[in-house]
């Protein structure tokens, strides 16, 4: 009797671990791929993962829903899945949750090499670094070779690696300057607990300047502040851009295919957000404020966002294609940026498979037969901004 | 007693009881409009800049602050928080903060109240079989404490994970019910122990009592060691809705599921730069949350009072 019940709880719990570590097993299922016959089923349900909540940065994936080009381009459903910073876009595509992510290409490297994932950039949608170091006028901090022995404020996850390849080039390393970890609020510049803080020209500089400066009652101007770009430096890395799953690509004629289509859909997306910001970025800001509930800040701070977007995005360059020198750039600045902790972001160059620009070009081929011109630059619009961005 | 008096008692009796009633509430007020008083008291007499010691002259950030600081960003005055809260959530047409804030709370005490049921659950049967079987009791216990060393933040990203696995694999498993679970893991702890502290609680006479009455395990838990357990249960049950809420809004945040309270509270201090007052808004709206939370258990205690002989505090 004993030993028999004894042995029914070793039965038991050995079928409860079996039936665990089947589950873990059992991964996303590729039912779908018809081999490369360059016969199958067009894909006509896809997903889009963010890298952060939905807000005017992403407004051309927003336009492209709001205005049906997903549907002109043959999907019936899209979904864009927004991150509360829980969410890395990266994880979420090579465990198969999405179909496709947007992320910044050195968080994707730095993930390629220590995991060993196979990643594809499709299109670079933001040309050029959005990322600024913002101090007080009259503290002296107008180049990243200013930075020695001062403060310097960065957010970490991933969104520090410019800073530490911009000082490797002028030669500073973390013994020299103090990088400290701030919070997504202003209040560490606004109180001195660092001399120069991150920021992103499309939100956190807008923060800033949409806060009353105590001394006056007036809100901060750009005159208040100097601002270090790392566009202008040697730490400029390409951000924004939108990642497939490379064997995917390879293997799924459906799936290449689908990305084809999603590219000239995000592409018509972003060109009507860049010759109407101002309709863009109410259209994010309603979707953010109520079917999100992502409370973002206000209508202005939006249009602010859609504003400088635009500026990253419509360089004059053609929308999307990867630029060879500013990867190779990117690449560069990975491999010689050390944090604070003596860590390097990667230590070898990525695969050639890591972008590709046969899917833009091919998507921009099809939308120039079809009247578009994807190659202008933004004309950007004056934006006032207002206490709080209300 | 005649019957005249033992109205008269109990009408006594009732007054009593309803101007204690009153007493506390006011009692209540006080205490809220005290930590207000306070508050502004020491925004109008401290310094701005809060003071530091040991700070090092033009190094940025050294010294340890000693007193906050005062100006608006980092205190924004009581009646700057009330305004706010009648204000758009975020400008524009949204609703006024304290109708998004109402909402995300009502959406994290669902989550809370889920997880404090399984935390009821886990916890009874993990007390009831430690009571039963004192080699389990040994056995189990001290995983059960150690349980809650566990940092609650290393934990919840698992559990997300292993949610997300299922909900991968073709079971549905909702991000709530991730946010729940975890919930659950902060509330059961409280009632395993409570359960079993209240099992063991009856007298050993009434046990023997029990026993030359041939009483079996079923009827001695049924009418002896559950009545008798009431007294530790109440409070276990009122701590576990606290700590029900606690993990729902700290799981909330470190999974980022968004709609409650916690996400909320991350979003709009995020903001706070130039906008201040909105973070307090969700803030009030948690406090408010631990209250209702703890004083629905409460009500469950009103249905008890029977049983509620010899308990410690209420």
């Amino acid at each position: 009797m004993r030993l028999s019940k004894r042995r029914g709880l070793g039965l038991a719990s050995a079928a409860a671990v079996t039936a665990l570590a089947l589950a873990a097993c059992t991964g996303p299922s590729d039912s779908d791929s018809n081999g490369a016959d360059g016969d199958f089923t067009p894909l006509t349900s896809i997903k889009l993962q963010l890298q952060w909540l939905p807000q005017a940065q992403f407004g051309g994936y927003f336009v492209a829903l709001e205005k049906g080009y997903f549907e002109e381009e043959g999907f019936d459903s899209v979904e864009i899945v927004p991150s509360g910073g829980d969410i890395v876009p990266q994880d979420a595509l090579v465990a198969g949750d999405v179909d496709f992510a947007v992320a910044w290409v050195p968080k994707v490297l730095g993930s390629i090499e220590a995991t060993g994932v196979e990643l594809t950039n499709i299109a670079q949608v933001f040309q050029s670094s959005g990322t600024l170091q913002v101090s007080w006028k009259g503290d002296g901090i107008t180049s990243v070779a200013d930075f020695e022995g001062k403060r310097i404020g960065s957010w970490g996850f991933g969104n520090e690696w410019e800073i530490f390849a911009a000082m490797a080039a002028e030669g500073l390393d973390s013994t020299t300057v103090s990088i400290t970890t701030q919070d997504f609020s202003m209040n560490a510049l606004l109180d001195g607990d660092v001399d120069a803080a991150q920021a992103m020209t499309y939100n956190e500089l807008a923060q800033v300047l949409e806060t009353v400066d105590p001394a006056t009652g007036e809100l901060y101007t750009l005159d208040d502040l100097d601002i270090v770009a790392y566009e202008d430096t040697e730490g400029a890395m390409l951000q924004d851009a939108l990642w497939a799953d490379t064997q995917r690509l390879e293997t799924d004629p459906a799936y290449a295919d689908a990305a084809v289509r999603f590219l000239k859909a995000v592409a018509k997306g972003w060109l009507y957000a860049r010759d109407n910001p101002e309709e863009a970025a109410e259209i994010v800001y309603d979707i953010a404020s109520n079917a999100e509930a992502a409370f973002p800040v206000g209508p202005v701070h939006q249009l602010w966002m859609m504003n400088e977007t635009n500026k990253l995005v419509w360089t004059g360059a053609e929308f999307g294609v990867i630029d060879e020198a500013a990867w190779k750039k990117t690449v560069a600045g990975a491999l010689s940026a050390v944090n604070q902790d003596g860590l390097n972001l990667i230590t070898e160059e990525p695969p050639a498979s890591a972008y590709s620009n046969e899917y833009i070009k091919k998507a921009l081929a099809e939308l120039a037969e079809e009247g578009f011109d994807l190659s202008g630059a933004y004309t950007p619009i004056d934006v006032v901004l207002t206490e709080g961005g209300q | 007693m005649t019957e005249y008096a033992q109205t008269a008692s109990l009408v006594v009796a009732r007054r009593r009881a309803s101007g204690r009633g009153w007493a506390a509430a006011a009692w209540g007020a006080l205490g809220v409009l005290a930590v207000a008083v306070v508050w502004e008291l020491y925004k109008f007499l401290g310094p701005a800049e809060g003071v530091t010691i040991g700070q090092v002259e033009g190094q940025t950030g050294s010294g340890v602050m000693i007193l906050p600081r005062t100006h608006d960003r980092a205190m924004p005055h009581i009646w700057s928080m009330i305004i706010r809260l009648g204000e758009p959530t975020s400008g524009g047409s949204t609703p006024p903060l304290f109708v998004t804030v109402a909402q995300a709370a009502l959406v994290t005490l669902g989550m809370a109240a889920v997880g404090w049921l399984i935390g009821v659950a886990v916890g009874a049967l993990l007390g009831l079989v430690m009571q039963r079987w004192k080699l389990l009791e040994w056995g189990l216990l001290p995983w059960v404490v150690v349980s809650q060393i566990v940092p609650l933040i290393a934990f919840a990203p698992v559990v997300n994970a292993i949610g997300n696995q299922i909900d991968r694999s073709g079971t549905p498993w909702p991000q709530w019910l991730s946010v729940a679970v975890i919930a659950s893991y902060l509330a059961f702890f409280p009632i395993a122990v409570g359960v079993l502290r209240g099992l063991e609680a009856p007298d050993r006479i009434h046990v023997d009592l029990m026993r030359s009455y041939a009483a079996g395990y079923w009827a001695t838990l049924l009418r002896l060691r559950l009545p008798a357990s009431v007294p530790h249960l109440l409070p276990a049950l009122r701590l576990a809705a606290a700590n029900a809420v606690l993990g729902a809004v700290v799981a909330e945040v470190s999974i980022g599921m968004r709609g409650g309270i916690g996400r909320m509270l991350i979003q709009l201090a995020g903001q706070a730069s130039s906008d201040p007052a909105a973070p307090w808004g969700p803030m009030f709206g948690s406090i408010a949350l631990g209250l209702i939370a703890a004083g629905s258990v409460a009500l469950i205690g009103l249905g008890l009072k029977n049983y509620r002989r010899g308990e410690a505090n209420t």
